[in-house]
């Protein structure tokens, strides 16, 4: 049983039955960027000096790689999830709105791709 | 049909008050990190470039503009991180008595500066023997 109104269901307003979802994945993602998040800075404060040789170090382990490429993951998700409520809370036009949903889309997309090739590129010892 | 003016949202005409600010200010910081995000990657793609991409990278980071925004990017940081652990314990419905709720916003404010001298002063230590 629907409980939307008929004009609601013409207009494609009300509910669309996906929020519950992204309220969880935003706690989801919450909690487990508490964990990556206190990680990368711990990781971030032993590194030893910022030189190149370092970060290629640091990456090399598996486990190092394999918390970076997640945080990587984690926090494009829980940023898209955020941005889209921030957006959507104060962008009214509607052209403007889903025009800026998509560009941030798009972007957080791309970024994490970006991010996680290039933490596989130093793992596999690629990056010289 | 007479014309009768729209409701305000709630925030136009409830009385101000500092948790008002912490609400907002978590939402000013999430959105800074989501920028903050994207110079991480920045940083990530540089070192998988070579050597001299990241060496490139970690100049431009150094300077004092870049400085400056990651310093702030710092406390950003710790001020959602608590503030968002303050948000999960809400969502067990517990903390939201009016002096708990108001306490837990202190310890958040107080514990973001506090927590972001730390982590910025460390990663300075740790990061700082340059490209």
């Amino acid at each position: 049983m629907s409980l939307r109104s008929p004009l609601r269901r013409v207009t494609h307003l009300g509910s669309a039955k996906g929020g519950s979802g992204h309220w969880f994945a935003q706690r989801m993602s919450a909690v487990a960027l508490v964990l990556l998040g206190l990680w990368l800075v711990i990781a971030l404060a032993t590194m030893g000096g910022a030189a190149h040789a370092n970060v290629v170090a640091w990456l090399s382990s598996p486990v190092a790689a394999a918390f970076a490429v997640l945080l990587v993951l984690v926090a494009a998700w829980h940023a898209v999830l955020g941005l889209q409520v921030v957006i959507e809370d104060y962008v009214g036009a509607k052209g403007q709105r889903l025009a800026l949903l998509l560009v941030v889309k798009f972007v957080f997309a791309v970024a994490a791709v970006i991010g996680v090739l290039a933490v596989l590129r130093i793992a596999f010892g690629v990056a010289a | 049909m007479a014309q009768r003016a729209r409701p305000l949202s709630p925030f136009m005409h409830y009385r101000w008050q500092y948790t008002n600010t912490l609400s907002i200010l978590h939402r000013i910081t999430g959105v800074l990190l989501s920028f903050g995000f994207l110079l991480l990657v920045y940083w990530l793609a540089a070192a998988a470039a070579g050597a001299d991409r990241y060496a490139v990278a970690v100049a431009t980071l150094s300077s004092p503009l870049a400085q400056l925004v990651l310093f702030g990017a710092a406390f950003a940081f710790c001020y959602h991180l608590l503030n968002g652990i303050r948000h999960l314990v809400w969502d067990t419905a517990r903390g939201f008595e009016l002096r708990t709720a108001r306490r837990s916003g202190w310890a958040v404010a107080i514990g973001a500066l506090v927590l972001g001298l730390i982590v910025w002063s460390l990663i300075r230590a740790g990061m700082g023997g340059g490209a």
